[in-house]
């Protein structure tokens, strides 16, 4: 079957796109890895319009029921490979199948930026993550090392410092980044060692993880650690998008209609060069993007 | 005879309370251990799913790691 529309990603942007696809009664289909992508790891929202308080689960959970009133298409846990273009339609490789469709709308946002050293892969889960919210109670009186300086990076060891025995940070720049009173708390608690100018090399361990190498300065050392926390940022999730313009950051190049350099394939939110990752912002150039389809599929049938 | 299911997850964790949805909406009855008030059961989590990673759920000594509708689907024979 050929849709008239593919649209990559749930979070903010995918999910609004879909609203106003629906609403403009499209055949089209989200595919996608998650729901609410990073709406639904964030802590409290008050940024966004009509709600002066809610939670990013809550809020991602508000963006679903909404898709959801429309009966919506959603294939979840599908990760996008390849896009191709074949004649006047575009194939969508995908790790659960192909499909096609006119036109397609990326919005798959942007995911945790990996250290890329050895053993990062192989303990992935096995006492390393990206999560510090979901997975740091597992590390309860254990000894653990956060990856990272900024203000991601800070929150996590605000978390930890309560649950952990003793909190590593590796921090790569010559002091702390972040904001001032997460900085402020960090380096008043007791249980919590900075460490700057620090690299990790690798992870090591057996079955789990039981250490990080690192480089000070000149100097190689091994830190005894059960938890790996990588919180070094994000990149943007546009890998598979191979023959779409990016800039240097590897964020889709749009103009003020979300079209790329292809025509026919569309991009909204936070994987775009659009300025400002925020909610808000995701979920406007979403319903853009779908209108800016919805006119060039009508053009081209 | 409905399957006894064990889901293992933090309070915290998005990919844990859709898995909890998705059960729920489903009619699945479960028992819902926190594995950040429980230790214990937090290290029982890890030596049987081999990882540190929530959620984790157990169908009838299956056990899934992470949200994956379709497993959790087949898993459950809905």
């Amino acid at each position: 079957m050929v849709y008239d529309l593919i649209i990559i990603g749930a979070g903010p942007a995918g999910i609004t796109a879909s609203v106003y696809a629906a609403r403009n009664r499209l055949n089209f289909l989200v595919v996608t890895k998650d729901i609410g992508g990073q709406t639904a790891w964030s802590g409290d929202v008050e940024n966004y319009t009509g709600y002066q308080f809610i939670t990013g689960p809550d809020l991602a959970a508000k963006f679903e029921e909404h898709m959801r009133k429309y009966g919506i298409a959603v294939k979840e846990n599908v990760e996008a490979v390849d896009i191709k273009k074949a004649g006047k339609t575009f194939l969508i490789n995908t790790d659960k199948g192909e499909y096609e469709a006119r036109a397609v709308i990326i919005a798959s946002g942007k995911i945790s930026k990996e250290l890329g050293v050895p053993g990062e892969k192989e303990f992935k889960n096995r006492g390393l993550t990206y999560c510090a919210t979901c997975d740091g109670p597992l590390f309860s009186g254990k000894d653990v090392a956060v990856v990272g300086g900024g203000n991601s990076a800070l929150d996590a060891v605000l978390q930890l410092m309560k649950i952990a025995r003793r909190v590593y940070v590796i921090n790569i720049n010559p002091r702390l980044g972040g904001d001032a009173v997460m900085r402020d708390k960090i380096e008043a608690g007791s249980t919590v060692t900075v460490l700057n100018n620090s690299q990790v090399t690798s992870v090591i361990g057996d079955k789990m993880v039981t250490g990080i190498k690192i480089k000070r300065g000149d100097k190689e050392e091994l830190l005894s650690v059960q938890g790996v926390f990588v919180e070094i940022g994000l990149v943007p999730n546009s890998g598979f998008a191979k023959k779409v313009d990016k800039n240097a950051y590897g964020e889709i190049k749009v103009n003020c209609k979300n079209e790329t350099n292809v025509a026919g394939i569309f991009a909204a939110g936070d994987v775009t060069d659009v300025p400002e990752k925020q909610i808000v912002i995701a979920a406007g150039e979403g319903s853009k993007a779908a209108l800016a389809a919805f006119r060039y599929i009508n053009q081209n049938r | 005879m409905a399957k006894k299911v064990t889901v293992y997850s933090t309070p915290t964790c998005p990919f844990c309370i859709r898995a909890k949805q998705f059960l729920k909406e489903s009619n699945i009855q479960f028992a819902d251990i926190d594995v950040s008030e429980d230790q214990n059961k937090a290290q029982e989590m890890i030596e049987r799913s081999g990882q540190m990673g929530v959620p984790v759920i157990d169908i009838e000594g299956e056990i899934i790691v992470g949200f994956d509708k379709e497993k959790l689907k087949e898993a459950l024979g809905i």
